[in-house]
Order: structure tokens, then C-alpha cells, then sequence
């Protein structure tokens, strides 16, 4: 935090890339520039990347605490301020977010709903007006900007799914609208009760109030205030995550929306539950969080056995892909609330796994949709035949998504369960459980790899499906790329975050010793 | 020599650049270059294993540990000291899977070559075997859990691959393929279940996953003086005696002591620890545990000389006062003894030990095949045949029994799992053997054959005979390749004999023909017989194989299944165990039942009379598929003799001095083995075991031989026979294993999971909850809110305003003519007000 | 020397036949004329106040005055013709549109 300065930092530049773009997109000409606008709003996707690279590059990983960060008095009365910056948890789901983007981007141009449906520029512009509230919700450390970031990300993402959606796209908008909005409500009460209380909306300054004694929220039996404040954020967050029983919204908003827009969603949208649940919900309630702990990971394990089991019975690719990330969020959750380095880690890195291995299979989806025009697993079959390097990528991807040893998942899943074992807040059970997941994720994606992609190629109307483009190709790679180096290699990644969750614990441990314990 | 051992990373190296060569590129090289590559990649690795095993030899056996020049550490996190590195190991134990995995693998890819010929995805399928190969060789030589557990996945990950390596063939043929591979997945996976379940607890347990630290490498065996062949030359017989004698008259504490030295077993090596002053965190999982259990026993034997006070104890206050002397001991061993907090719980080392060799165990079953999992090894088989012999005989399904192998130092201290282990082990020989009794698919029955012999490698495990499981295995890959390739080349004639059929008796036969075609399965035994002539070479190796398995003396079989027994029957009636006399009695069954279908085999296929057109016209495999099977059949006669018991080595050893030493593979592997039985050769068991495969053959001989071996119904004379033929017909459904787990696992997995998709969560969170409950409700609330309040109570009050606004400037309006001079007249008359407002004071003063 | 008085009289007659003659006349030149009849009787009274009491004050306000009613004039007698073009009247009773 000694590092704050009013002058322009890389935070800042890397937020606002995405608003650039967008302007110039509003003064394109849409019938004029039809091919010029896909190109821009790309580049200044791929610039946002590149600018999100240069923060890692300029990130010391020694560092807990804040970084380029930049701060400004906004509304000084009632203490409220711009500021921005960055740790190892969310400099990691800045670069998934920039990560993901440009794909996307690049993903849409060969989408036939948009000449089917037009207004290309509208959608390039709430692509990139997505990118600028989801890399707002990541850096932003203050509470109040922070919801008004969290609250806009549902505006493109509702357009984008009620525009360019599948059939009931309306329905599955404003399903998905409403959930989320609905959750954020109370986070706004507890937001602005927390502020109150601290004088402040900044958080790490909050975080480290409540380390210190400063300032205590009451905790002693569930109905105290620091238990509610923590289920009034806890709410919002599990209703985007999802955590098991709220997750009715995700198979409607994911089905139904375009494939870009289900990999966002897949892809960075749910983390920022989960990293919300990091950022705030750990360092301000400690004592709730150890008192909640055993049922949110709880809820957390069902969600990874019942996720697997349900999407094991989907007879539509996309909703077994929906299905299969309320299972791999339940991971995350797991070993969130496991509360040691372990299970903290495994989590964020999970995250941005599951971002890239989820992402993938709706590209795949995607991908085979636009040849096929369905996403019955029954009109496929042989797949793998007609279009063999497809094929073989999408196996690559299934296995990562399923936690082959060796690619991105494994890591993830490995260190979450590890966590859980080892969590004296959980328990053995909950990892022995959780590592059912394990199984059934190779029951359920295997499944459809087989359903789709083996047996005899006997329908006639797959038999001459094109190979891919190399638009789509260009939209793989990257994606199989992170797949290896993310299992092979991910120290970089844990590099990023290890001081920052380390701080975490720590501060954690200064309210509740226990957690403490966990530490070799 | 001392860089032979920084060859480790290559030997995966080489294998992954071949796979990766030919998945992107075979297609254009072409059939002759992705072989060349592949079998050239898969013979490098056999040379690197060559070499490694030069620098054992050369460097007096000690370990190396290497780190890959580029790939470290894998998962590191430096706050809290977690590291796990991409780290290879080469010790003896790793050196003998690496031999003979690469000689039969390379053997295996020259088979393949002939035997894939004209294969559309001919390269792919190289690919897949190098990759194999890389994921097996990651496997053996990692240094880790982790690591191994990688190898573990991948090979079940090509094994599902090549399983499934026909999955677009036509007619469900290729559906049948793929649900084979998936099925074989799943069921490995279940056992990763348990591996990784056991990989979390060794971490919480000992706080790294490596199986040694490379301080334990540094240590100098010879020096320590740990290691002399004089020592198992010494002991044997007279060390036993000892034993046995000691457990009689000696006190408790001596008496694990005794038994330790029973039989030329090892004692506990604490050569590191305590000796070179070492710290415990410097150790590897596997030191730790020895380290922790002397700990443990040592907090026993508190309580036990507590305990013997008080037995000793004659008068009442001397009771009382032992009495408390044994909770006080109990008090003192409870801090003592070793204790880890696992979430909640709190358990001393014993029971940790026990609940990762639990889950082990789930991952051996998985990967070995035992029960309760090995029903996806028979119908692995689906593959093209060199895979069955590669990874569903020689070398993948002996994971599990290699990684129980590595930790033996886990299960030996963990009894309770051992004994299970024997049951599993033993149960499994016997049941697999008795079904392949019952099977007409030539694979099949090797498949069966395969989980049988596992049975015989586990149920070793389980007694504490790691190294007798270790050259069962090593043997067993080579007759067991060997049988397997000799069936593909089988199959092979038999094919090319129908399609010789087929193109000349097209004419002849007509519609008739078609028909028959469709039926014709060329593994089926029952079309086969008298293929002794047209496929000699194939005959002599296949034969050879088959007494190397049935136990035949000198074969392969006979040295290394004997001394699974020989221990057993040393751990039954010398140690008293029960795992001992459960072990011999059911491997001796399954050894009966093993040369039993074996020679029905050879009856079935090579002798008697062509039962099918396509025998009568199969001719022998071409020569790289048939030199492979000499040199196998060579060493299924002679890959025993590394191993041979103590006195009758020296019988031996005139002629093959040199060569071979008594026991050099035991005496070789307890370099990496800490635990030890090193059993003599006991020729009642020898001279029982031998009798029993012999009786069996003739037994099977008498039933079978000649032409009877399908009777004219094409029913096996067992079948044919009533006294028999129920037995027989549960053998042939495979003891309906796979329909009990279809019935009571996944038929209700399937139904659970479609009630939880289609009604809890479709019909009831998706449409009841939200639609009816949440959507609804809204919508009703909002209706009553509308009408009666927001009609009447808002929007009257809103209107009323608007009302009365309304009426007042109705009334108004008139006021304005829209007459200029109306207007002028209301200006002159304000001003005319305003004057006089003005003028008012003026006038009032 | 006319006596103040007689100017401010003069100058309230004039006013006030302005002033009715707003009120009752209906041709709007008629109209016009009147205003331009009030604003003179103002300017006399300007100017006489001006010469008693001997400040410049009053004859620079007549000056504006005559200013702003003579562009006064440009535009009311432009909108006199306007209105006569479109009603083919300038009777103003015949102008009642603001009638509420």
C-alpha cells in the first residue's frame, strides 16, 4: 500500500484499453466498416493483453500488498475514492480476463448468428464494454466502485445473451439479470454498512483494520453482524459462482447464450464470485468464515458430486458443459474454505484453469455447432472421423478439463484436495468426497467424447463437415498452449499469487489462530 | 559410467519426441518412416536402460536421483516449503520394470509393424505406443508420488486410447470398442481414486511426496556395510530355525526382533538415520515411515515391560502399583508414539500407515486388475492385439503391483492391509483362473489368464515377498507378450485364411458364403484346431509360452511362480501367519487352473482338426511378427534363471557361472527393497507345484486332446457334459460379475443420475422452484399489489390531484380572451395596482 | 417660461388618449399608432423633468426610447403585414388564438 500515487499507473491504462476501443468503435460507420469493426474491437483486446503482460512483467511476486496501484479522492465525504491495483490473486484473474477476451473476439467472426441477427457494432461494443467492467471488478479496491463495476457487467452480458442468444434467449437474460442482481442487493447493504463502520470503502485498508483489532464486527453465534454481513456478501457471490442449490440461472444463461459469451462466462463471469469470496469475504469476516466454513465447503462438495451427476445425464452438449462447471466451482469452493496455502492456491489457480478448460469446450461446442446446427449429442457420432485434428484437440481439452495429470486441471485439483485433506476447518471426508468428482468428471466427459466423437461415422450430414478454419485454429492454440504449460510448468502462476495468499492467511490468522496451525 | 545415470530423462525423452513425431507428422511420413521412428525411439529407451543398468553395476548399486536439465521443480511453493520436482529415479528397482518394459516394448512396436500393416491410422497407433511408452517409463523411473501418479494416469490414458483404437469400425463393432476403452478408464479411475486419496495422506503424513531425499542416495551402501552377498549365503535355513526358536521361548519385544531375521529377511536399515545424522525432514516418505514405526514399537514396548510388571505382580499393593505403572507407560507412549493431525483427527503412524496402503490398495486393483475392478481388463481386449500384449499383459497392469512394491516400506508395516492384500491377490488368481475355463475368445482367455497371474504378483505383495513379485512380474512379461502375440498371430492367419477363403470360394459358395462371413469371429477357438502345421513357429513359441506359464520346469514360470509359493509356504507354516496358509492354498488352486486352460488352449487351437474353413486355410505371420515371438519364446524358457534359489544354484552354476548368480535379481532388487523375504528353494513345494501343472495338463489333455476338444455341437465337452456343465456355464458368463455390477452400480448410477438432472433439478430448481415458486410468486404478489393498492390507493391519489388541477384551471381559462386589448386592460390595471401601492403611504402621510 | 405642470398635463392627456386608444380601437395600425402615441407622452415627460431639474439623464433615456421604438415599428409593423397576409384582416378581434 506504500506504493499508492495518484499518477497514472499500468492499472489504470490496462482498465481504460477496452473504453478506448470502444469509443472508437461508437464512431465507426456499421455498414461502411463491417470488417473494420471485428479488427478493432480484436486489437484493442489483443492491446489490453498485451498491457495486462506488461503488469505481470512489472509485478514483484516477493510483494504482498498492493501493487501499481493508483489512487484518487472521488467522493471524499463520504470516503469513497478510484482506486486501483493489483495483487497475485487478482493480477492472475486480470491476465485469464485478458486472456479470454481476444479469443472470444476472434472466436465470433466466423459465427453465423451475426449475420444471421447483425448489429455486429453493438456487439463488438458490449464485448468490450464486458472486458472494461470485468477487468474493473478485478483491480478495483474499492468497495462502491466495485459494485457499480460488478452491477455493469450484467448489462452487456444481458444484451449479448437476449440479442444473439439461442431461442429462449430472453428468458435465460433476464433469469440470469435478475439472480445476479438479486444477490447483489444485499452485498450492497452489507457494502455500505461495512463502510459505515470502517469510515472507508477501501478494502485493504479494512482488511487491515480488522487484523489489527481496529475494527470488530461481533461474532458469536450465527445471527451476530459479522455473520450476516458475511452471508450478505457471501449471497452475491455464491449466486454467480454458483454454489449448489442457486445455481438454476447458469444452465439457461449458458445454453442460451452465443458461444462467446458462454466462454466469458464460463471463462471469467463466475470468478468473479469466487474471487469476490477471496477478496472480501475471508480478510473482513475471518471469524464467520471459520464459523461457515464446514457448510459453504460443504455445499461446495454436493455441488461437485451433483454437478457431475447431472450433467452424466444430459442428452445436449452445452448443458453437460454448464453442468460440468458448477462441479469444477464446487472445486474451487472447496479449497477456498479449506483456509491454508494449499487449498488457497489450488483454488486461484483453478479459477483461471477452469476459465481455460471450460472456455475450451464451449469453443469447441461452439465449433461444432456452426457446422451442425444442433447441440444433441445424438446427432453427432464419429465426429472424430470427419474432422481428425478437431477431433484430437477436443480430446486434448476434455482431458484437461477432466484433471489428466500433466495438463492445467490436475494442478488445480490436485492442491485444492490436498488443502481439503489436510484443513482442520474441514475435514477427510469432504476431500473423500470431493475426490469422487474426480471419477464421475471422467464418467460424464468421457461420455460425450465417445457420444460425439467415436463410433461409426454413420450419419450422412456429418460425413463432409469442414475442417477447421484457421481462424478457429488461431483461437485453439492459445487455449491448448496454456493447457500444457499450465500443467507442465505452473510455478510461474504460483509465484504470482504465493505471497499474496500467504498475506492473506496471515492476516486471517491474526484474528483466528487456528487457521494458523495449518502452516508447516 | 557415473553419467550413464544422467541418461534417466532421456529414456522419457525419447519415446515423447517419437509420439510427438508421428501425431503431427506421420501421416506424411509414411508407413515405413512413423514405424522407423517409433521402433527406433522405443530401442533407444532399451539402450538407455541398458546403460543405467552399466551404472548400477559399475557404481555398486547405489541409487542416483536426476533432475531434468530444463523441467525443475514442477509444483513449488516457496512460502510453505512445498516442492514437488519433475525428478527421476534410478535405482535397481526402477532399472529392472525400465528392462524389461523397453525390451518388450521394442519387441512389441517390431511386432506391430507387421501386424498393423495397412492400418489407416497406422501412425497414429505408433504414436499412441510411444506415448505409452513416455507415460510407463514417467511411471517407473519418477522419484515421487506425484510424478508416479502422472505415468499412472497417462498409461491409463493411452490404454484408453488403443482400447478404443477401432472406434469407427462399422456394424457397433467400434461403439463396442469405445465403451471398452471407457470402461477401462473409469475403472482406473476408480483405483486413482484411491491413489490419490493415498497421495494426500502420505503428504499430510510425512510432509513431501518424494520416496527418497537425495541425501539417502548420497549414503554409500557398501560402506555402511548394509549389503554383502555372504549374508544370504549364511543365513537361509539356519537363520529360519532361529527364528522359529526365538518366537517360542523369548520375551515380546525380542520376539518382532526374531521374526524380523526369520527366513534371511533384512533387517531394517537405518543406515541414514541416526548413523549419518540425518534429520528426519531430510528423508524421503519411505525412511520416515521406518523411522517413525521404530518410534512407534519402541513406545509399545514402554507399555508391554509395564504390562509384564504387572503380570509378575504378586501381592496386591505390587498390583496396584504395576497398574499405575501401566498408565503412567501408556501416558509416556502416547507422547511417544508418532501423531498427525489429518483435519480433524489425530492418528498415530500405524493407523496412517494403514489407510494409505487401504487406498493403494484401491489403486492397485484398479491398474492390476484384481478384484473388485478387473472386469475392463477382458474387455480391454477389443484393442489390436500388440496393445494386449504391451500394456494389458507385460507391462501396464503391473503398476499397481510395482507401486506397492516401491512402498513396500509402507505395507510392510501395515499388516491389516497385507492381509487384505493376500486375500484380494489370492481371490483374484482363483476367480480369473476359473472363468478363463470358460471362455472361447483366444484373448479372452489370456485376459482372464493376465488377471490371474496378477492375483499370484499381489497376493506376494501381500505376504511381504516383494522381490518373488517382482520376478513373477518380470517373467510373466515375457511369457504372457509372448502368448499374446502369439494369439495376434493367430488371429492374423485365421483372418488372411478367410480372406483367402473369401477370394476363392466366392463362386462356389454364393449367398451361402455371405452369410457365413458376417458370423465368422477369428478369435473365436471353436472355428480353430490343427493350426499346428500351417503356423509352426507360431505353435513352438505359443507352446512355449504356455508351459512357462502352466509352471513347467526349467521354464520361466516354474523358478518365479515357485517362489511365490515357496514364501508363502514359508510365511504359513515357519511364521504361523494366516495370510501365509490362504496365499498357498489358493495360488496352488490357481495354479492348477492355469495349466488347465492353458493346455485346452493349445488343444482348441493347434491341435486336433481344422474346425473352420479359415484355419484350413491360415498360413504363418509374416517374419516381423514371428521373430519377436522366437526371441520371446527364448526367453520364456531362459528369463528364469536370473532368479534361482540358493542350493540349486550352485548346480547351475557351473555352466551358467557368470551369468547368473543365486537369487541376482532378490540380491539386485534389495538395493531399492527394504523388506525382505528371500525364500530357499523348498522341493516339496517345487516337487507339488510342478505335479499339480503337470496332472493339470494331462488332466486337460484327457478332456480335450485329440479332436475332442469342441464336440460336434460346438460345445466344449465340459459344457456338453451334465455333471459339469453348470459349473462350467458360470465360468463361461464370467460369474455374472459384470451384470451384478450393471445391476447394483451403474444401472443405478445411470437412473440417480437422470432423477437428478430431469426432476430435481430440471422439473424442480429449474421449473417448479423458479418458474412456479419464485417466478409465479413474484407474479402473483405483483398482480395483488397492482390492482387493489396501486389502482386504488396510488394511482387514486395521483388521479385525484390531476382532477381537481383540472377543474381549477377549467374555471381559469376563461380569463384568457385571447383579445389583445383584454390583455393591455390587465396590464393597465396592474400598473394602475401598483401605483396605487406606491401612492398608499404617500397619502396615508 | 411654461410652468412644469402644464408639460405633465400635457403629457398624461396624451397618455391617456394612447392608452384608450389601445383598449378601444380595432384596426391594429390604429393600435399601433396609440402605443407609439403612449411612448412620445412618456418621452415629454422625460424631457420636461429633464429641463427642470437640469440633468442630461432624461434626454439620453428619450433617446432610447425613440431608438427602441422606432425598431419597435420595423418589427410590429412587419408582423402587422404578416397577419395580414395570412387573416386578410388586421382587425384584431379577429386575432384570438391564446383564447384558453
Amino acid at each position: 500500500m506504500e506504493a499508492v500515487s495518484s499518477s497514472l499507473s499500468l492499472t489504470t491504462v490496462t482498465l481504460f484499453l477496452p473504453m478506448v476501443g470502444l469509443t472508437i468503435l461508437l464512431f465507426m460507420n456499421e455498414e461502411k466498416n463491417r470488417a473494420a469493426i471485428k479488427w478493432v474491437a480484436f486489437g484493442f483486446s489483443i492491446a489490453t493483453f498485451l498491457a495486462s503482460v506488461l503488469m505481470w512483467a512489472a509485478f514483484d511476486t516477493g510483494e504482498a500488498g498492493l501493487q501499481l496501484a493508483q489512487r484518487f479522492d472521488w467522493l471524499p465525504s463520504y470516503g469513497i475514492s478510484y482506486f486501483v491495483g493489483v495483487d497475485g490473486l487478482s493480477l492472475l484473474l486480470v491476465l485469464l480476463t485478458t486472456f479470454i477476451m481476444p479469443l472470444a473476439i476472434l472466436s465470433s467472426f466466423r459465427v453465423h448468428v451475426l449475420e444471421e441477427r447483425g448489429r455486429e457494432k453493438l456487439y463488438y461494443v458490449f464485448m468490450l464494454l464486458l472486458e472494461w467492467a470485468m477487468l474493473g471488478v478485478f483491480v478495483v479496491q474499492d468497495m462502491i466502485i466495485f459494485y457499480i463495476f460488478w452491477e455493469i457487467t450484467l448489462v452487456p452480458m444481458y444484451f449479448l445473451i437476449g440479442i444473439w442468444g439461442a431461442e429462449n434467449r430472453v428468458y435465460a437474460a433476464v433469469k440470469f439479470f435478475l439472480y445476479t442482481m438479486a444477490g447483489s442487493i444485499l452485498m450492497l447493504l452489507a457494502i455500505l454498512y461495512v463502510g459505515g463502520q470502517a469510515g472507508t470503502f477501501a478494502v485493504p485498508e479494512i482488511a487491515a483494520m480488522v487484523a489489527s483489532g481496529e475494527l470488530v464486527f461481533p461474532m458469536s453465534d450465527i445471527f451476530s453482524t459479522q455473520s450476516v454481513l458475511f452471508l450478505g456478501f457471501l449471497v452475491a457471490f455464491a449466486i454467480k459462482v454458483p454454489i449448489f442449490p442457486l445455481h438454476s440461472w447458469l444452465p439457461d444463461a449458458h445454453v442460451q447464450a452465443p458461444t462467446a459469451g458462454s466462454v466469458i462466462l464460463a471463462g471469467v463471469l463466475l470468478k468473479m464470485g469466487t474471487y469476490g469470496i477471496v477478496r472480501f469475504c475471508l480478510p473482513l469476516f475471518p471469524e464467520a468464515t471459520v464459523e461457515w466454513a464446514p457448510i459453504i465447503a460443504g455445499l461446495g462438495v454436493i455441488g461437485i458430486i451433483y454437478g457431475a451427476w447431472v450433467s452424466f445425464a444430459q442428452t445436449d452438449i452445452k448443458k453437460l458443459v454448464a453442468y460440468s462447471s458448477v462441479s469444477h466451482l464446487g472445486f474451487v469452493i472447496l479449497g477456498i474454505f479449506s483456509l491454508n496455502p494449499q487449498g488457497l492456491q489450488g483454488a486461484t489457480i483453478q479459477m483461471v484453469n477452469h476459465g481455460i478448460s471450460t472456455g475450451g469446450l464451449f469453443l469447441m461446442v461452439g465449433m461444432l455447432y456452426e457446422r451442425r446446427h444442433t447441440k444433441s449429442m445424438s446427432a453427432y457420432g464419429g465426429i472424430w472421423k470427419a474432422l481428425p485434428l478437431f477431433g484430437g484437440i477436443s480430446l486434448i481439452i476434455t482431458l484437461s478439463s477432466m484433471g489428466l495429470p500433466g495438463l492445467n486441471s490436475f494442478v488445480g485439483e490436485f492442491m485444492i484436495l490436498l488443502g481439503a485433506v489436510g484443513s482442520n476447518v474441514l475435514g477427510i471426508f469432504f476431500a473423500l468426497f470431493a475426490t469422487l468428482g474426480v471419477i464421475m468428471a471422467a464418467i460424464y466427459l468421457l461420455q460425450m467424447f465417445q457420444k460425439v466423437y467415436m463410433g461409426e461415422l454413420d450419419k450422412e450430414e456429418n460425413k463432409n463437415l469442414p475442417e477447421l478454419h484457421w481462424q478457429e485454429l488461431a483461437v485453439l492454440i492459445p487455449i491448448l498452449i496454456m493447457i500444457f504449460w499450465m500443467g507442465l510448468q505452473p510455478n510461474v502462476f504460483f509465484d504470482v499469487m504465493d505471497a499474496s495468499s500467504q498475506h492473506l492467511i496471515a492476516q486471517m490468522g491474526e484474528s483466528v489462530p487456528q487457521i494458523l496451525t495449518m502452516i508447516p | 559410467m557415473e553419467s550413464f545415470a544422467q541418461l534417466a530423462p532421456a529414456i522419457i525423452l525419447f519415446p515423447a519426441i517419437g509420439a510427438f513425431i508421428n501425431f503431427f507428422w506421420g501421416a506424411r511420413l509414411g508407413e515405413r518412416n512413423s514405424a522407423i521412428i517409433g521402433t527406433f525411439a522405443s530401442g533407444m529407451t532399451f539402450v538407455i536402460a541398458f546403460s543405467l543398468l552399466l551404472y548400477l553395476s559399475n557404481n555398486g548399486f547405489r541409487p542416483a536421483v536426476i533432475n531434468p536439465p530444463i523441467f525443475g521443480s514442477w509444483i513449488s511453493i516457496d512460502s510453505i516449503n512445498f516442492d514437488i520436482s519433475w525428478q527421476t529415479r534410478v535405482d535397481t528397482l526402477s532399472v529392472t520394470m525400465m528392462m524389461f518394459v523397453t525390451f518388450v516394448g521394442t519387441l512389441i512396436h517390431i511386432y506391430a509393424i507387421g501386424y498393423m500393416h495397412g492400418d489407416p491410422l497406422f501412425s497414429r497407433f505408433f504414436a499412441y505406443l510411444n506415448l505409452f511408452l513416455t507415460f510407463m517409463l514417467i511411471l517407473i523411473t519418477g522419484n515421487n508420488f506425484l510424478m508416479m501418479f502422472v505415468g499412472w494416469e497417462g498409461v491409463g490414458l493411452c490404454s484408453y486410447l488403443l482400447i478404443g483404437f477401432w472406434w469407427d469400425k462399422p456394424d457397433g463393432v467400434g461403439w463396442n470398442n469405445s465403451n471398452a476403452a471407457r470402461k477401462a478408464f473409469i475403472a482406473n479411475r476408480i483405483g486413482d481414486f484411491g491413489v490419490l486419496m493415498a497421495i494426500f495422506l502420505i503428504f499430510w503424513t510425512f510432509g513431501t511426496l518424494d520416496f527418497y531425499k537425495p541425501a539417502e542416495t548420497a549414503v554409500d551402501y557398501a560402506s555402511v556395510g548394509h549389503h554383502g552377498d555372504e549374508d544370504h549365503a549364511t543365513e537361509g535355513e539356519g537363520t529360519h530355525e532361529e527364528g522359529v526358536a526365538a518366537e517360542e521361548g523369548e520375551t515380546a519385544g525380542e520376539e518382532a526382533h526374531g521374526e524380523e531375521e526369520s527366513h534371511g529377511e533384512v533387517a531394517v536399515p537405518l543406515y541414514y538415520y541416526g548413523t549419518a545424522g540425518v534429520e528426519l525432514s531430510q528423508l524421503g516418505a519411505f525412511g520416515q515411515a521406518e523411522v517413525l514405526m521404530v518410534e512407534y514399537k519402541s513406545a509399545n514396548e514402554v507399555v508391554e515391560a509395564a504390562e509384564a510388571v504387572l503380570a509378575d505382580a504378586q501381592t496386591e499393593d505390587d498390583r496396584a502399583a504395576a497398574e499405575l505403572g501401566v498408565d503412567e507407560a501408556e501416558a509416556v507412549a502416547q507422547d511417544l508414539r508418532p501423531n498427525f493431525d489429518i483435519g480433524p483427527f489425530n492418528l498415530n503412524i500405524q493407523t496412517m500407515l494403514v489407510l494409505i496402503t487401504l487406498f493403494m490398495l484401491l489403486g492397485a486393483t484398479g491398474k492390476s486388475a484384481q478384484i473388485p475392478l478387473f472386469v475392463w481388463l477382458p474387455d480391454a481386449m477389443a484393442g489390436p492385439t500388440p496393445v494386449s500384449a504391451l500394456i494389458h499383459a507385460a507391462t501396464m497392469v503391473t503398476a499397481g503391483v510395482y507401486m506397492m512394491v516401491r512402498s513396500n516400506a509402507f505395507f510392510y508395516h501395515a499388516e491389516l492391509t497385507s492381509f487384505l492384500v493376500t486375500i484380494v491377490g489370492a481371490t483374484t488368481a482363483v476367480v480369473a483362473g476359473f472363468i478363463a475355463i470358460g471362455q472361447f475368445d483366444i484373448k479372452r482367455v489370456l485376459a482372464y489368464s493376465t488377471v490371474s497371474q496378477l492375483g499370484f504378483m499381489v497376493a506376494a505383495v501381500g505376504i511381504g515377498a516383494y522381490p518373488a513379485a517382482m520376478f513373477h512380474m518380470v517373467t510373466h512379461a515375457f511369457f504372457k507378450a509372448l502368448l499374446f502375440l502369439g494369439s495376434g498371430s493367430v488371429i492374423h492367419g485365421m483372418e488372411h485364411g478367410h480372406h483367402h477363403l473369401h477370394e476363392h470360394g466366392h463362386d462356389d459358395h454364393g449367398d451361402h458364403h455371405d452369410e457365413h462371413e458376417e458370423e465368422f469371429d477369428p478369435q473365436d477357438m471353436r472355428n480353430m484346431g490343427g493350426l499346428r502345421k500351417k503356423m509352426p513357429i507360431t505353435y513352438w513359441t505359443y507352446l512355449f509360452g504356455t508351459l512357462a506359464l502352466a509352471g513347467i520346469w526349467p521354464f520361466a514360470g516354474f523358478w518365479s511362480k515357485d517362489e511365490i509359493l515357496a514364501d508363502s509356504w514359508l510365511v504359513g507354516f515357519a511364521d504361523g501367519e494366516l495370510r501365509g496358509y490362504i496365499a498357498l492354498g489358493m495360488l496352488f488352486i490357481a495354479a492348477g487352473f492355469t495349466a488347465f486352460y492353458m493346455w485346452r488352449q493349445i488343444e482348441m487351437v493347434f491341435h486336433g482338426e481344422a474346425r473352420h474353413e479359415a484355419a484350413k486355410h491360415a498360413h504363418e505371420s509374416p517374419p516381423s511378427m514371428t521373430i519377436p515371438l522366437m526371441i520371446l519364446g527364448f526367453f520364456s524358457l531362459t528369463i528364469g534363471f536370473i532368479n534361482i534359489p540358493t542350493p540349486l544354484s550352485s548346480i547351475f552354476s557351473f555352466f551358467l557361472s557368470g551369468l547368473v548368480g543365486e537369487h541376482s535379481l532378490a540380491n539386485f532388487l534389495e538395493y531399492s527393497i527394504t523388506h525382505f523375504h528371500i525364500p530357499d528353494f523348498q522341493p516339496v513345494i517345487a516337487i507339488a507345484a510342478l505335479s499339480m501343472g503337470l496332472g493339470a495338463i494331462f488332466f486337460a489333455r484327457s478332456i480335450y486332446g485329440g479332436t475332442k476338444a469342441i464336440n460336434k455341437d460346438g460345445k466344449d465337452p465340459l459344457q456338453a457334459s451334465p455333471s459339469t456343465g453348470q459349473v462350467w456355464a458360470l465360468a463361461n458368463k464370467r460369474m455374472y460379475w459384470d451384470e451384478i455390477y450393471w445391476a447394483i452400480l451403474i444401472n443405478p448410477f445411470i437412473r440417480i443420475g437422470k432423477f437428478l438432472a430431469n426432476v430435481i433439478d430440471w422439473e424442480f430448481f429449474h421449473d417448479y422452484f423458479h418458474d412456479k415458486v419464485l417466478h409465479r410468486g413474484f407474479v402473483t404478489v405483483g398482480n395483488l399489489l397492482s390492482k387493489p393498492f396501486d389502482i386504488g390507493i396510488i394511482d387514486g391519489a395521483v388521479n385525484g390531484v390531476g382532477w381537481v388541477v383540472g377543474r381549477i384551471s377549467g374555471g381559469m381559462r376563461r380569463v384568457q380572451t385571447g383579445y389583445v386589448r383584454t390583455y393591455a386592460l390587465a396590464l393597465l390595471l396592474g400598473v394602475v395596482i401598483v401605483i396605487v401601492l406606491m401612492l398608499l403611504p404617500m397619502i396615508q402621510n | 417660461m411654461v410652468e412644469i405642470e402644464a408639460y405633465v398635463v400635457l403629457s398624461m392627456v396624451l397618455f391617456t388618449l394612447g392608452a384608450m386608444g389601445v383598449l378601444f380601437r380595432k384596426n391594429a395600425i390604429l393600435v399601433f399608432m396609440s402605443v407609439e402615441l403612449m411612448l412620445n407622452a412618456a418621452n415629454l415627460a422625460l424631457v420636461a423633468f429633464a429641463r427642470q431639474w437640469n440633468a442630461v439623464d432624461g434626454h439620453i433615456f428619450v433617446f432610447f426610447v425613440i431608438t427602441v421604438a422606432a425598431a419597435e415599428v420595423a418589427i410590429g409593423l412587419a408582423l402587422i403585414v404578416t397577419i395580414f397576409r395570412t387573416k386578410q384582416s388586421i382587425n384584431i378581434d379577429d386575432l384570438h388564438l391564446m383564447e384558453g
